[in-house]
């Protein structure tokens, strides 16, 4: 009897407080989770995953490393691995899921995506990123889009500018805001944001093939073609809009100079409509989304990788994470609070704001036009070596005086070396 | 037995931590070695490959980019901090008053961490908020100094920085030398009425040869393996303008996911670390016989 209330007293504790219980039953699900969602909104978004799990009686224990955009994170996962010892789940994205595969170390939940219809639901482009030769060994969390372009509705009210629909427009709109001594395109001087800048232009100009040849097939003749040389032009353009004191500004700071009306635009993923919303900004009324000029949607996935453990609570643990973390509630409240937009397709999107509503609409359009394209810059599309041998450059071109056929020429150099 | 341990007692004593530095210091020299001639990725492999990962790093231009900055940096940040330090030891050496406070005040850069002083030059370099910002505000509107931002002055601005942190110490070490010096034999020259500049560029600086040695060696590895400052200061920026050598193998190993190609890196640094350290120890030891 008395064992039996210090059982339902746990037991209720867990529920009301997430509160970590040792030594409880043996059967129980245990997870031991590495990301690196620490900051504000996020930290909300994976303690609302942490309720739901210990709601179905189940063990999480945290184990938040942040830092380096992940980089500490990865340093961590990696003397885990080594030392034989792997959490059961770690926040892995892109190729990166794929490379940890090979290393023989990531396990199969195929039985959870099954039985839970995940194929259905998810878009075939995003849920190739999940599969490990053929076998699920990941679950998504989110879809961030990246080719957006961001606008204090304001200034272009006051400039008497529509949001651009082509690179040509977009010129001009600058110009015009150049001469009204606005700061036309609010930029942070670091190596990934030039390359966010770098892969909208890329899509944008190039178009979805061109995007697929250059960036995911690494093609030397798309990478040397003069479609990109055109592309690296658009980037110089682009750096006589940035201010002078742009070097190694964060990306917030730069969306923050569009909030006051410091500068007109913003290309920058959907991460930047938080700080908009933050700033108690209405989409549509005091700013504007829209994606850049073109076809296609780049898209940035967050998700679960998932390690191979022992032990019959910690697999258990393991597949009712994986199934809660594609369920529909937890997808809607996780990216209400992220600012992206559910990677299922069938949550609705009543609650969201209207940028969202436009993301979702253009993702399941692109899908089908094969035109939904992994985001380089944001490790989607390519390995570490190989993504940032193309950002070295198209940074040391962005910051340099450095021509469109020289950038071309090393660009291919320097993907033929990273191989 | 008790006079055996006596004998023994100094190596066992010294034993642990001798062996602790044969594994920590020369064991990962060796693994690192290892991995630098391997295909390592994400994680070690140990099947040797060749010399494949040096081939790379001497064809990325990054890498040049680093090494180029290293001779910069290494060579102003090693004689300007000399120079000034010199200079600073022999005016505070002119029997001043207030002389300890006035030490105190040049030496208090160097119990600073690189980080913050990265941190502060960053906010006084930045042209929109530091000296720049500041002259153009009293008027001088054609007033420009863009060094942080501009890729080609970026990495004078980490000299900048690293000469502040560094030129006190090496003043304290040079003063130290100079009060060292037999003041006989300074009496002795100004009775003989040899001018004060004469006495301190025949006699004085020529004594202090080890000093200059030491500050060198010390200096040289600091300037080697400099990373926090580059990393306050500028990120590596713009663009990878101001990387140095342990920024590159930091964003290999770290960030991309490519450990053979910061193994091989950093054996490359510990060889600059050699050819530096090397003809000293020989010189030392030579010297000792």
């Amino acid at each position: 009897m008395r064992k039996l209330n210090v059982l339902a007293a746990s037991s209720a504790m867990s529920l009301v407080a997430g509160a970590l219980i040792a030594g409880a039953a043996a059967a129980e699900p245990q997870v031991e989770v590495l990301h690196w969602w620490t900051s504000g909104g996020e930290a909300k978004s994976v303690a609302v995953l942490q309720q739901e799990f210990s709601e179905r009686g189940g063990t999480w224990t945290d184990m938040p490393v942040a830092g380096g955009g992940g980089d500490a994170a990865m340093t961590a996962l990696r003397a885990r691995v080594l030392s034989g010892n792997a959490p059961t789940a770690v926040q892995l994205k892109g190729p990166a899921i794929q490379e940890w595969y090979e290393e023989g170390v990531l396990s199969d939940i195929s039985d959870v995506a099954e039985a839970q219809g995940w194929a259905g639901v998810l878009p075939e482009a995003i849920a190739a990123h999940m599969k490990c030769d053929g076998a699920w060994c990941a679950a998504p969390v989110n879809v961030h889009r990246v080719d957006w372009i961001w606008a204090n509705a304001k200034v272009l009210e006051d400039a008497g500018i529509e949001m651009p629909t082509t690179w040509d427009e977009f010129n001009a709109a600058a110009e015009k805001l150049q001469g009204m001594g606005v700061v036309p395109l609010a930029h942070g001087g670091q190596a990934w944001q030039d390359a966010t800048l770098f892969e909208v232009v890329v899509l944008s100009l190039g178009g979805p093939e061109f995007y697929r040849s250059a960036l995911v097939d690494l093609d030397p003749e798309a990478l040397k073609s003069d479609q990109m040389k055109a592309v690296f032009e658009q980037m110089r353009t682009l750096r006589g809009f940035v201010d002078d004191n742009f070097s190694g500004r964060e990306w917030n700071l730069a969306t923050a100079m569009v909030i006051n009306g410091e500068a007109g635009f913003q290309i920058m993923g959907d991460w930047a409509k938080g700080e908009f919303v933050a700033a108690g900004k209405t989409p549509g009324e005091d700013f504007l989304c829209a994606s850049a000029p073109g076809a296609g949607f780049l898209y940035n996935v967050d998700s679960f990788a998932m390690f191979e453990v022992s032990g019959d609570d910690k697999i258990a643990g393991q597949k009712l994470l994986a199934e809660l973390i594609m369920g529909p509630t937890f997808q809607e409240t996780f990216n209400l609070n992220k600012g992206s937009i559910p990677a299922r397709t069938d949550v609705s999107l009543e609650k969201f704001d209207s940028c969202a509503a436009t993301s979702s609409q253009e993702m399941a359009q692109s899908a089908e036009g094969g035109s939904l394209l992994p985001s380089y810059a944001h490790g989607m599309a390519l390995r570490g070596a190989q993504a940032g041998a193309i950002t070295d450059v198209v940074t040391a071109h962005f910051n340099s005086e450095m021509s469109a056929d020289e950038a071309v020429q090393m660009l291919a150099d320097a993907v033929a070396n990273s191989m | 037995m008790f006079d055996w341990l006596e004998r023994q007692a100094p190596k066992l004593v010294l034993a642990p931590s001798f062996a602790a530095m044969l594994l920590f210091v020369y064991g990962f020299i060796g693994w690192t070695a290892w991995v630098s001639l391997t295909k390592s990725r994400l994680l070690p492999k140990y099947e040797i490959d060749g010399f494949g990962q040096y081939e790379r790093l001497f064809n990325a231009p990054r890498w040049d980019v680093a090494i180029e900055n290293l001779a910069i940096f290494g060579i102003l940040f090693i004689g300007v901090s000399m120079a000034l330090g010199l200079l600073l030891a022999i005016l505070l050496d002119q029997r001043i008053r207030a002389e300890g406070a006035l030490r105190t005040i040049y030496l208090y850069p160097m119990a600073l961490s690189m980080i913050v002083t990265g941190t502060a030059w960053k906010w006084i370099l930045n042209p929109g908020l530091g000296i720049e910002a500041m002259v153009k505000g009293w008027g001088f509107d054609t007033f420009t100094f863009g060094w942080l931002v501009d890729p080609d002055m970026a990495i004078y601005t980490v000299v900048i920085a690293g000469v502040w942190q560094a030129s006190g110490f090496v003043m304290a070490l040079f003063l130290a030398g100079l009060r060292s010096v037999d003041s006989e034999i300074i009496k002795a020259a100004q009775v003989d009425g040899i001018p004060t500049t004469r006495i301190y560029t025949a006699i004085i600086i020529p004594s202090m040869a080890p000093i200059f040695l030491s500050a060198f060696i010390v200096l040289a590895h600091l300037a080697i393996k400099s990373f926090d400052l580059v990393i306050a200061l500028t990120g590596g920026g713009p663009g990878y303008a101001t990387d140095l050598p342990a920024t590159y193998m930091y964003a290999m190993a770290f960030s991309r996911g490519d450990l053979g190609q910061a193994a091989s890196s950093a054996m490359i640094m510990m060889m600059i670390v050699f050819a530096v350290v090397v003809p000293y120890l020989y010189s030392e030891l030579r010297t000792r016989k």
